[in-house]
C-alpha cells in the first residue's frame, strides 16, 4: 500500500464534522476507511460518543457509508444485527452487493460499557471489524477514567487529590482478552504507524469472521497536550512499550514493531498534563509502578510473540 | 375453510406458529421464563429448515432488541421476543426502536418484576412500558395470541406508521396452558402479513444512510416526537383497518376491545389478558343470578382508545377496572384504571369508576374473586381507593 495512492481514495468520512482540530479517533477511521476495498460497500456502526456526536449532527451526516447509532453500550450487538439483515437477505437473493460492517467505539464503550455486547458478538462470529479508537478515558462527557485508564492518571473521577495522585488501578488488558476469544484477527495498533494499520485493516477485513483492531488515539484535551502532537504522542507510545504494536492471527502472536532503544516511560508521560503530577518527587512510587506495570506487560508480550531477547 | 389445523398447544407454541408463518428475516432473542419455549420453538424451526430466518442467539436482551434495531436498520422484517425482567433490561432500546421508527414486532409473555422475584403472571412488566412507543395488543387466549401476533407485523409495517409492537400473552396461564387453537393456512397468513418493503434501508448500495443520528445542536427532536405521536394516532385507525380485514380473510373480527353482556349492564367490569376470560365467566354466573353485570376485555391499550370505550361504556353509571398491576402513584389505580378515569374527564355522564388490583405475581384470579367485584359494583359497596382482590389481608 503506498501512501501516494491512498490519497488518492475517496474519503468515506468527510470533513466538515465536528471532532476537534487534532482529534486521534478521526485519523483512526480514516486510516481503516482507506484500508477498505473500495469496491466494497460498508456499514459504520458508533456507540454514543465524540464520533458519533461530531459526525451526525441531524439533519447533516459526515459519513459517505451508511451508517448506525443506536445507544452506549451496544454497538457491537447492533451492528452484529446488521450483519445479521445482510446474511439473511443475501441468502434470500435480495441484495446482492458484497458489504464490509465496522465499528469505531471508544475505549469507554469498548472496554467497559459495550464489553459484553462485544464479547457476545465475537462468540457469534459475525464477520465484522470493531476498531476501538482508544483514547483511555471517556472523553465525550469529559475525561472521566475508563479501565483503558492508565495507572496515575489524572481523570476528572480519578484527581488528583491530597491522599489519592490519580488512577489507582492498571489499564486491562483488552486486546488479549478479545484475542481469548479465539477470533480469526486480533491486533494492535497506532495512529502513528500508519501503514501498519492500513495492513492490518485490510487482513481484518479478509478474515471470514469477526476481527478487532486497538487503536491507540490520543486526545489532546483528555491528555493534556498540545493538538499538533497527537501522531507523536502516539509515536511515544509505541517506542515507549506502552502500546505495544502487535497481531494475534488464529491464535498466533505477532511483533510487529520492536523499537532499537525502547524508550523510557518518563518519555512518554512528560509532555501530557494527565501525568505533570507523576514528575513530582513524591509520586515517585506511582511513575516507578507504571513503568514496572508497562515492562512486565511488554515482556509478557514478547513471550507471548516467540521474541526471545529484548533489543 | 381457511383453518388447516386445530391442534391442543400451550400458549408458547401458538406464538411460535405465527412466527414461522410470518418467517422473519431475522430474529433476535434471549430466553428467559416463562417465555422460553417460543425461542426453543423458534429454534427448532430454524435447525429443521422450516424457516428461512437469521436467528441470533444473543447474550442478553439489551442485546436482543439492539440486534433487531441494526437488522432493521437494514431493511429487514425482525421479531424478537421476552418477558418481565427481560423486557426491563430493553428498557433503553425500546424507546431507540420506536424513536428510529422501526417496525420490531415482540411478543412479550408477562411476568411480573423483581423484587421479590417471581416467576409468574402479572402485567407490571409491559404497564411499564406503556409509554416507550411501542403498541400493545393484548391477548386473552393462545388463539388470540397467535391472531395478534400475526396482526401486529401488518399494523407496525403499515406506512402510516412504523412503530414497534408489542403482542401480551400471560405467563403461564397462557404461555403454559394447553388450549385448543385453529392454525390458519401459511399461504394465506403469508399472503395477509404480505412482504416487507421497507422505506429505508442501509443495505441499499445506491443510498446509503444515517441511522441513528444526533439531535444536538439544532432541534428538532420535540418535532420527531410529535411526528410519533401522530404516528401512533394513525396506528389506531390501522389496528381497526387491519382487525377487520384479518375477519374478512379468517372470519374473526378484531376490534380494540370486545364486549359481553354490555348493552343492558348496569354494572360493568373491564380487563384485559386472561383475566377477561375468568371475567367472562363470572358475568355469566351473575347474570344467572339476575344481576345485571357486563364487561369490556380491552384488548388494544396502546394507542388507547379513549373516545371509543366512552362510547361503548356511556350508558354504565358504574364501571369497575381491573387491573394486573399496580403504579405506586400513592393514590388508588392501577394503569388501566388511570387512563379510563382520564377518558371520562370530559364524558357528559362520568360514571363512578372504581379499582381493583388482582393477580399480582401470579396471585390466582378465580371467578369468584370476580363475582365478589361485580356484586360490590351492584351493592354501590366499595371501599375509598383501591380494592385488593384475593389479597391475604386477614390472615396477616
Amino acid at each position: 500500500m503506498k501512501l501516494k495512492e491512498l490519497t488518492h481514495k475517496r474519503e468515506l468520512l468527510t470533513g466538515g464534522h465536528r471532532l476537534c482540530a487534532g482529534c486521534g479517533a478521526s485519523i483512526a477511521v480514516r486510516q481503516v476507511l482507506l484500508a477498505a476495498p473500495e469496491d466494497v460497500n460498508i456499514v459504520v456502526a458508533n456507540p454514543t460518543g465524540c464520533l458519533e456526536v461530531s459526525t451526525t449532527i441531524y439533519p447533516y451526516t459526515a459519513w459517505r457509508t451508511s451508517y448506525i447509532h443506536s445507544a452506549f453500550e451496544n454497538v457491537a450487538s447492533t451492528l452484529s444485527g446488521v450483519e445479521s439483515a445482510y446474511r439473511s437477505l443475501h441468502r434470500q437473493g435480495k441484495i446482492k452487493d458484497d458489504y464490509h460492517f465496522i465499528a469505531f467505539g471508544g475505549d469507554g464503550g469498548t472496554y467497559d460499557i459495550g464489553f459484553q455486547a462485544l464479547s457476545g458478538a465475537l462468540e457469534r462470529g459475525h464477520r465484522m471489524l470493531y476498531v476501538c479508537y482508544n483514547n483511555e478515558a471517556y472523553m465525550n462527557t469529559g475525561i472521566q477514567r475508563s479501565g483503558a485508564t492508565s495507572l496515575g492518571a489524572w481523570t476528572t473521577t480519578s484527581p488528583v487529590g491530597s491522599q489519592i495522585p490519580g488512577k489507582s488501578q492498571n489499564r486491562k488488558d483488552l486486546t488479549s482478552i478479545v484475542a481469548a476469544h479465539g477470533i480469526p484477527y486480533v491486533a494492535q495498533a497506532s495512529i502513528s504507524h500508519w501503514r501498519d494499520l492500513v495492513n492490518k485493516t485490510a487482513k481484518a477485513l479478509s478474515v471470514d469472521g469477526p476481527s478487532f483492531i486497538n487503536v491507540l488515539s490520543p486526545c489532546h484535551r483528555g491528555w493534556r497536550f498540545p493538538m499538533e502532537q497527537t501522531i507523536e504522542l502516539a509515536k511515544l507510545g509505541v517506542q515507549s512499550c506502552v502500546w505495544p504494536l502487535y497481531e494475534v492471527e488464529d491464535g498466533e502472536y505477532t511483533l510487529n514493531f520492536k523499537a532499537k532503544n525502547k524508550k523510557p516511560l518518563e518519555e512518554y508521560i512528560k509532555n501530557q498534563g494527565r501525568f505533570a503530577h507523576l514528575m513530582k518527587e513524591e509520586n515517585r512510587e506511582i511513575k516507578d509502578k507504571l513503568q514496572e506495570h508497562v515492562d512486565k506487560e511488554w515482556h509478557r508480550l514478547l513471550r507471548k510473540c516467540g521474541e526471545t531477547a529484548e533489543v | 375453510m381457511t383453518i388447516t389445523k386445530s391442534a391442543a398447544v400451550v400458549g408458547t407454541d401458538a406464538v411460535a406458529e405465527a412466527m414461522r408463518q410470518i418467517e422473519p428475516d431475522v430474529v433476535a432473542a434471549y430466553p428467559i421464563t416463562p417465555q422460553t419455549a417460543i425461542v426453543e420453538t423458534f429454534a427448532t424451526m430454524v435447525a429443521n429448515g422450516e424457516v428461512n430466518t437469521e436467528m441470533v442467539n444473543v447474550e442478553s436482551e439489551h442485546s436482543a432488541l439492539s440486534a433487531c434495531i441494526g437488522a432493521a436498520g437494514g431493511g429487514a422484517r425482525v421479531m424478537t421476543c421476552t418477558s418481565s425482567q427481560g423486557l426491563a433490561l430493553m428498557w433503553e432500546m425500546l424507546y431507540i426502536a420506536s424513536g428510529l421508527r422501526l417496525p420490531i414486532v415482540m411478543p412479550n409473555v408477562n411476568r411480573t418484576l423483581s423484587a421479590p422475584i417471581n416467576i409468574h403472571c402479572d402485567h407490571s412488566d409491559s404497564m411499564g412500558a406503556r409509554d416507550s412507543g411501542w403498541i400493545q395488543l393484548y391477548s386473552e387466549n393462545s388463539q388470540e395470541a397467535y391472531e395478534n401476533t400475526i396482526q401486529a407485523a401488518r399494523i407496525a409495517e403499515n406506512k402510516e406508521v412504523l412503530l414497534p409492537a408489542m403482542v401480551l400473552l400471560d405467563g403461564f396461564i397462557i404461555s403454559h396452558g394447553t388450549e385448543r387453537v385453529d392454525f390458519y393456512e401459511d399461504e394465506k397468513v403469508r399472503n395477509f402479513v404480505g412482504e416487507y418493503q421497507p422505506p429505508y434501508t442501509m443495505l441499499d448500495p445506491e443510498n446509503p444512510i444515517t441511522v441513528g443520528a444526533f439531535d444536538g445542536l439544532y432541534g428538532y427532536f420535540f418535532e420527531f416526537k410529535r411526528a410519533q405521536e401522530e404516528a401512533m394516532k394513525n396506528a389506531l385507525k390501522v389496528v381497526k383497518e387491519v382487525g377487520e380485514e384479518f375477519g374478512e380473510k379468517f372470519g374473526k373480527n378484531y376490534g380494540y376491545f370486545e364486549t359481553y353482556q354490555l348493552e343492558d349492564a348496569e354494572v360493568a367490569l373491564i380487563a384485559l389478558g386472561s383475566g377477561a376470560g375468568t371475567t367472562r365467566a363470572a358475568v355469566q354466573q351473575l347474570r344467572e343470578e339476575g344481576l345485571k353485570v357486563g364487561m369490556l376485555k380491552l384488548r388494544l391499550f396502546r394507542p388507547f382508545p379513549a373516545e371509543e370505550l366512552v362510547k361503548a361504556l356511556s350508558h354504565v353509571p358504574v364501571i369497575g377496572v381491573l387491573d394486573r398491576s399496580l403504579t405506586f402513584s400513592g393514590g388508588p389505580g392501577g394503569p388501566v384504571w388511570q387512563e379510563i378515569r382520564s377518558a371520562f374527564y370530559d364524558a357528559e355522564n362520568k360514571p363512578q369508576i372504581v379499582s381493583f388490583a388482582y393477580g399480582l405475581g401470579g396471585r390466582d384470579f378465580s371467578p369468584q374473586q370476580a363475582k365478589e367485584a361485580g356484586r360490590m359494583l351492584v351493592e354501590g359497596n366499595f371501599p375509598e381507593g383501591t380494592c385488593y382482590l384475593g389479597l391475604k389481608e386477614e390472615d396477616n
